[in-house]
């Protein structure tokens, strides 16, 4: 007996036959082609396919794709403006070049903006790398990856960092 | 030169693609009709593959073929290849066992291939591989070096007596001893390399596709060197001649070394693509990688260093144990041999150096280059023994540094151990980092740290390192299968955007804006008109990949050549425009000028000239712009620098803090600061990672204990600290740009300043070495052990 599962994700609504041991992550890449959402690991430790569920941030490899059924899902394909501006994560991961092969990106930017969004109050350099203890990347030393988040927060909260991160 | 050309720290041409999830990596492709191969591995490190009964796999639902062993031997394809020869001291060729791509008679390690199962989906692959009968009597295990070299112990192969693979030296061991017998004092050391697996975020993947029309193949596969790959499967493996296999690397997500090899997997897949007639398509799961890609490093070494009365080294005499694990990977002879014992001279005029290697088979994953490849372990010796002779000597770690240093007027400086250095200034590098650091500063920070009950310690590493890998006589002369020349192809389109078409391959190092820059430079036009073209065997000529830092050093040297090529037509065309001679034609900001005059053509109008020829020197000049070039390098690269590491150990716990860790090197020439800075910083931190953290851990029984990212030990942003990265470039005297490489100086240079900085913590505890990764456990035993009566508590 083979699932049928209705997803929105991005604002789409796809529906898809899933067989009910797929995880989140294959009917992302698989069933969707949304092969933004990467896999790194299978002990879900990389944080490489994290995306956003409900109001959650998620490794979508560790939930079932039938699970997601109604919830509104955004993944890296949907944080740009639909006219191509990028998300202030995405462009000061950019800006600091926080990213060198790009496989951790998108997972990295998901935990990223669930981080900034958790913490109004602000964020210091010891809590940006802590918050980060779910991805792993293995290219930028997380050097540009901190400073990145510390330049995103001012712009996601339309205020000055209270406790600067450098 | 232009705001966006060389030395401009511009952001990257591939970020946007990479921000937006629109990267192109092979686990990406979906082509028509695909199907999913499972490779069924061995659990046991050692035994006689009885029987592999396929009959129930084959009638589970989806299944297409199930492959084994002897479907392989009858098909009579060869093993996979090793790149490199190495020779004994005897003059005996290395021991070079069958590599088969199925295992045939024998599985020799935890996740030597058994099986390969095609199926409608990767989950029914892997249901059916559950079906799989395998009987295997298991043999006793050969799981790590001491085991591997033990009187008696089991062999790995049978033709490999004693599990050696080669025995081999270098350097003059007449004029060692005779050192020896001089020295006012020896330093001695005995240290382990530990074991690393390079864990690139993106597991390796392929999709073997074959055309049953043309004949044709296309692998997709995630390499560093498409035509690496080609040439070692189609000529060694599979028998496919080059025009009719195309190798294609797409994004690749991390390489560091473990992407240079040709595996197995791509060989069974593309062997089977015209029996299934589908594209057949695999990805490893993390596990499945810690158990095949090539692991790093997993020396034993003992090292002894002879000092006059001053302080200067006389001589060094290593002795090293290489594990190289069940088989021979393609590059791993190379690794403890050139890569690594013809780095002994490191940063210091040591006259006389001799240095033992013995390669062993063990029951493990085969070992090969990871990121540094030889040099990190040569570093980490010497760095560690210079530390310890200072001690010895009771001299300061600065000053017998400096004392020992290559001068710059020694330059070219030949060492003892076959290379020749071009350029270099280690005071230079030296005394900014130790300023960067504020190392006079340290004692003052130690007691603070002492205040508070924890225990500071400061550790230097100045070295050198080898790369831009290779001038080809040379690699060959040393063992080396391949030339190592890299090949550009400069493509200036009609209306005058460009093209550039480079044998290297870029997985994370920005090759596609670094090159954009270099070209847009020399040819005077806007960055953005430049696009960069890597990883497919049907668009570039034969070049030979991105390792050993090599990319800028030989293949941005080769897009120089083709771009004199491009301007010296360029001139020829403005000539005949202009009716004057080429020598009067000048080119400098994209402008082609008549000395002396202000009669000048755009490149552009030359470019367009040269594809509309209608008044155009045709008799002596072919149209068209468009230019390919080969550089073979004069010389190997070498970069070095200093590293500085800071930390502070919690003498209750034993968990050590990187406070901070300082860097200057000398790189040659920066084209992008930005890429280059972080770089360093991604080097580093996998230095740190190998000192503090990382360790591929093997049981007796062959079985890889930290085998999951949950055991082995990845560093998270919390282990690492800011990086502070400076540089201070000569430049290299050898090739058009004066580029040195930046890839791997930051995992070559940090491990010893890590550990040389726990030691110094370390110093009321009686302790001159302690072997990486310094644990907690390992930390808080030394101190419990040896508690001084002023403890820190």
């Amino acid at each position: 007996m083979v699932p049928h599962i209705h997803l929105t994700v991005n604002g789409k609504s796809y529906s898809a036959e899933v067989e009910a041991r797929t995880l989140l992550v294959e009917a992302l890449r698989e069933s969707l082609g949304l092969t933004g959402t990467h896999v790194g690991c299978d002990t879900s430790q990389c944080g490489a396919c994290v995306v956003k569920v409900g109001d959650m941030s998620v490794k979508s490899c560790t939930m079932l794709a039938v699970q997601a059924e109604g919830l509104p899902i955004t993944t890296i394909e949907g944080l740009a403006a639909p006219d191509g501006t990028l998300h202030p994560m995405q462009a000061m991961f950019r800006e600091h070049h926080a990213l060198q092969c790009g496989y951790c990106t998108p997972g990295m930017v998901m935990s990223a903006i669930d981080l900034v969004e958790s913490h109004p109050e602000g964020l210091s350099e010891e809590q940006i790398r802590h918050g980060l203890e779910g991805n792993l990347c293995r290219c930028t030393g997380y050097h540009n990856i901190v400073k990145a988040i510390a330049a995103a927060w001012p712009l996601m909260h339309n205020k000055a960092l209270p406790q600067a991160a450098e | 030169m232009s705001i966006d050309g060389i030395g401009a720290a511009i952001k990257r041409k591939e970020d946007l693609r990479f921000l937006s999830g629109n990267g192109k990596y092979v686990d990406d492709l979906s082509r028509p009709g695909q199907v999913y191969a499972h490779f069924h591995r061995s659990s046991v490190a050692h035994g006689v593959l009885k029987s592999v009964d396929i009959s129930a796999a084959l009638k589970c639902p989806g299944v297409l073929a199930v492959f084994t062993g002897e479907d392989i031997a009858a098909s009579k394809i060869g093993g996979i290849p090793c790149g490199w020869q190495i020779h004994s001291k005897d003059g005996s060729p290395m021991v070079e066992p069958l590599h088969p791509v199925l295992a045939i008679g024998k599985v020799r390690f935890v996740g030597d291939a058994i099986a390969m199962i095609v199926a409608e989906t990767k989950q029914q692959a892997k249901d059916a591989a559950e079906a799989l009968v395998v009987d295997i009597d298991p043999l006793p295990v050969a799981a790590d070096l001491t085991a591997a070299l033990a009187p008696g112990a089991p062999l790995v192969h049978d033709e490999a007596a004693g599990n050696i693979c080669f025995d081999w030296h270098i350097g003059d061991k007449a004029a060692v001893d005779a050192a020896f017998t001089k020295a006012y004092k020896v330093a001695k050391i005995e240290l382990v390399n530990n074991r690393l697996v390079p864990n690139a975020m993106e597991p390796r993947a392929a999709v073997a596709e074959y055309d049953t029309s043309s004949g044709d193949y296309t692998l997709h596969t995630t390499t560093q060197n498409p035509h690496v790959i080609r040439l070692l499967m189609g000529a060694f493996v599979l028998g496919i001649p080059e025009h009719k296999l195309r190798i294609v690397a797409p994004d690749v997500g991390g390489g560091f070394g473990s992407k240079i090899f040709h595996y197995a997997e791509e060989a069974a897949l593309t062997w089977a693509a015209p029996k299934i007639k589908r594209p057949i398509k695999w990805t490893a799961d993390r596990s499945e990688a810690f158990v095949t890609d090539a692991h790093g490093r997993d020396h034993i070494s003992i090292a002894e260093l002879a000092l006059d009365q001053q302080g200067k080294f006389l001589a060094l005499r290593v002795n090293t144990k290489a594990n190289m694990g069940a088989y021979l990977s393609t590059f791993a002879p190379s690794v403890p041999t050139y890569l690594s014992a013809t780095l002994l001279a490191g940063v210091y005029t040591t006259p006389a150096i001799y240095a033992e290697v013995k390669a062993v088979f063990t029951n493990t994953v085969p070992v090969d280059a990871y990121r540094g490849a030889g040099r990190p372990e040569a570093t980490f010796l010497l760095e560690r023994i210079v530390d310890v002779a200072a001690g010895v000597m009771g001299m300061d770690k600065v000053a017998i540094r400096k004392l020992n240093f290559i001068p710059n007027s020694a330059f070219p400086y030949q060492t003892p151990v076959a290379l020749q250095y071009d350029s270099g200034d280690y005071n230079a590098t030296f005394d900014a980092c130790l300023k960067a650091a504020d190392y006079a500063g340290f004692e003052a920070r130690r007691k603070a740290a002492a205040a508070k009950g924890k225990l500071r310690g400061i550790g230097i590493s100045t070295y050198v390192e080898a790369c831009g890998i290779a001038p080809s006589a040379v690699a060959g002369a040393l063992g080396a299968r391949a030339g190592l020349y890299e090949v550009a192809n400069i493509r200036v389109h009609p209306t005058g955007s460009v093209t550039v078409f480079t044998g290297t391959h870029s997985h994370g190092q920005g090759h596609e804006t670094t090159f954009a820059q270099l070209v847009a430079e020399q040819l005077g036009v806007p960055v953005e008109q430049v696009d960069v073209v890597h990883g497919d065997t049907a668009k570039i000529p034969f070049g030979m990949g991105t390792y050993g830092s090599r990319s800028l050093a030989v293949g941005g040297s080769a897009m120089v050549k083709a771009m004199d090529k491009i301007i010296l037509k360029g001139r020829k065309i403005a000539a005949h425009l202009m009716e004057t001679d080429i020598d009067d034609i000048e080119f400098k900001d994209g402008k082609f000028t008549v000395a002396g005059t202000d009669k000048s053509k755009t490149f552009g109008e030359i470019a367009l000239t040269a594809y509309v020829p209608h008044n155009y020197p045709i008799e002596e000049l072919e149209p068209g712009l468009d230019e390919t070039a080969f550089y073979d390098p004069k010389n190997f690269t070498y970069p070095g620098g200093c590293h500085i590491a800071e930390v502070e150990i919690d003498p209750d716990t034993g968990v050590t803090s990187m406070i901070a860790f300082t860097a200057v090197d000398d790189i040659g020439r920066v084209i992008n600061p930005m890429i280059v800075e972080g770089q360093v910083q991604g080097g580093i931190a996998q230095g740190i990672g190998q000192a503090l953290l990382e360790h591929a851990i093997y049981d007796e029984n062959g079985q890889l204990l930290s085998g999951s990212m949950m055991d082995y030990t990845m560093p998270r942003a919390d282990d690492i600290p800011y990086i502070l990265v400076g540089t201070e470039s000569t430049l290299c005297t050898h090739n058009p740009l004066g580029a040195k490489g930046v890839g791997e100086v930051g995992a070559i240079g940090s491990p010893p300043a890590v550990i040389n900085a726990v030691v110094d913590a370390l110093r009321d505890y009686h302790v001159t070495h302690l072997d990486m990764p310094a644990t907690p456990a390992k930390i808080w035993s030394i101190i419990n052990a040896n508690r001084p009566q002023m403890a820190a508590e």
